[in-house]
């Protein structure tokens, strides 16, 4: 995963019944990703 | 609280639902009016896929919507292609209103003659409200004062049309103000939809239930419409215009707002004002979200589906002190979702459906039946926003396996026995726990065959761009061990 998101940068685009928006934040920061934008929306 | 709470009540000892057959708003629904406008060749495709009324009644998710059948004995999918034989308007939680009646009702519900409707609407609806069970209780007369020429009306300065149908006009919405924003004719038919589905609830518990109106003291409204003007946007009242359509002379009333969670913290405020012995009965009204009408129309059309989202629902409960065999509110038993509790959803659903059980000594497997958010699936998949209520139930299941209380290999088991599938229309507040309701007061009396129901809805507070947070509250129901 560290392969895949360092150096990058992400758009973490979470649902509220699902994973939110922070939560992904927090995994590709982890990774070493740049968190560009991230947001929580509700689908229904 | 301790235990004496649980000895006194309060109990829900009423709950009834209405659907209204709303194809001619979908133009009107948030996602339909801005497609439209971008793109107005998706009229035709639109308006050429709508469903008939009997159609839509016929629909049975609509069918357990209003209490036809449990719903875990709806047929397998697609619902939309299912034989529904004998399906009615009137069902056993309330009915599905056509919307001519609809519109007629909304003028009959409109102090400030916000609508014009054509002369032929409105003595149909007013020769069809004039023979609905529920004729004497409605104003019919104002259908009279708001009778005019339709197309005048639609062209008069920020009104909007009214259709039946796809394109058949039959009225207007005017705004109340030119200049302020919180006035305007979508704003107003919105709240105007909202007061008269929510009115039509309200009169179906009390008239169906032969309940004194003047014995109900309050009405809390739990929809998501913003009332109000340019000063207090969002900041009104729905709750006590409700109680004064419905003739509720004796009730006073206001608004608990959290978007779509806003239903429980609504019966739990209801619950808690009897148990205080503040008031003796209090009723709960949602009414129908008009903005969410067709919101996910372009996955049906890309599907060659019907425009499913072409119902507006309405909810009433009535709380009251324990009758000795009415559903009880167990008020020791309430999950809320803290700001610490963070968002990640095992945090959400630890905090909503194991900590109040923990609380009071209950184990997760002694709960029959779990109403979370209830979107019915056939509405959100094809736009891709998948199985909502499935997601909700596998996380409360994991939860189960998690305290040990339930195998890994159980787990679709539980989802199937003590979930449900989606069956709600995608009416927000509506669809989160609160349709249950009427089913779990059946399944905690008499024969229903359970013995504890738990409510559990969630609210997106991020949509309001205040907070990152969402929230979410929950409430046990059990059957009163005095009766029922």
């Amino acid at each position: 995963m560290r392969e895949l998101l360092e150096g990058k940068k992400i758009v973490a685009l979470g649902e509220r019944d699902g994973v939110s928006g922070p939560a992904i934040e927090a995994c590709v920061e982890a990774a070493g990703g740049d968190v560009v934008l991230s947001a929580t929306e509700c689908f229904v | 609280m301790g235990s004496d709470v649980s000895e006194q009540g309060p109990v829900v000892s009423h709950a009834r639902h209405v659907l209204a057959h709303a194809p001619g708003l979908i133009r009107h629904g948030s996602k339909p009016a801005r497609e439209l406008e971008s793109d107005p060749d998706l009229a035709e495709p639109l308006f050429g896929s709508l469903r008939t009324f009997e159609e839509a009644v016929a629909y049975p998710p609509n069918q357990a919507f209003l209490g036809a059948l449990h719903p875990r004995e709806l047929p397998e999918r697609p619902w939309i292609s299912a034989s529904s034989d004998g399906a009615e308007r009137f069902a056993a939680h309330g009915e599905h209103m056509p919307e001519e009646e609809l519109l007629g009702l909304m003028a009959a519900v409109d102090e400030f003659e916000l609508l014009t409707l054509g002369e032929e609407l409105s003595e149909r609806a007013t020769s069809a409200l004039g023979e609905h069970p529920l004729a004497e209780s409605l104003d019919l007369d104002r259908l009279g004062a708001v009778t005019g020429d339709a197309e005048e009306a639609a062209e008069r300065p920020g009104s909007l049309p009214l259709h039946l149908g796809g394109d058949h006009l039959v009225g207007a919405v005017h705004r109340a103000d030119e200049e302020d924003a919180a006035l305007q004719s979508f704003v107003l038919l919105e709240n105007l939809a909202a007061k008269a589905t929510a009115t039509l609830a309200l009169l179906h518990l009390v008239r169906g239930a032969d309940i004194d109106p003047n014995s109900i003291d309050y009405v809390i409204g739990c929809g998501e419409e913003a009332i109000g003007d340019r000063y207090q946007r969002g900041g009104g009242n729905l709750g006590k215009s409700v109680a004064a359509a419905a003739g509720l002379q004796g009730a006073s009333g206001a608004d608990v707002k959290n978007f779509c969670a806003a239903p429980i913290p609504a019966l739990v405020t209801a619950a808690s004002l009897v148990c205080a012995g503040v008031f003796e009965r209090v009723a709960v009204v949602a009414g129908g979200s008009l903005a969410k009408l067709g919101m996910k129309f372009q996955g049906h059309l890309d599907n060659e589906m019907p425009v499913l989202e072409d119902v507006l629902a309405g909810a009433a409960a009535l709380v009251e002190r324990d009758d000795g065999g009415s559903p009880r509110i167990r008020l020791d038993a309430v999950g809320r979702h803290t700001v610490g509790a963070g968002g990640s959803q095992d945090k959400i659903m630890q905090a909503l459906s194991v900590e109040p059980l923990e609380r009071v000594g209950i184990d997760m497997l002694a709960v029959d039946d779990y109403a979370t958010e209830l979107h019915n699936p056939e509405l959100t998949e094809p736009q891709g926003s998948g199985n909502v209520p499935e997601r909700n139930y596998k996380v409360i299941a994991a939860l189960a396996v998690r305290r040990g209380e339930l195998d890994r290999s159980d787990i679709d088991d539980f989802v199937a026995e003590r979930g449900m599938p989606g069956y709600s229309p995608t009416q927000g507040h509506i669809a989160s726990a609160l349709c249950y309701l009427p089913h779990a007061c059946q399944r905690l009396t008499e024969e229903g065959g359970a013995e504890r129901v738990m409510m559990l809805a969630k609210g997106s507070l991020f949509l309001g761009r205040m907070s990152e947070l969402s929230d979410g509250m929950s409430v046990l129901l059990e059957r009163n061990p005095n009766g029922g």
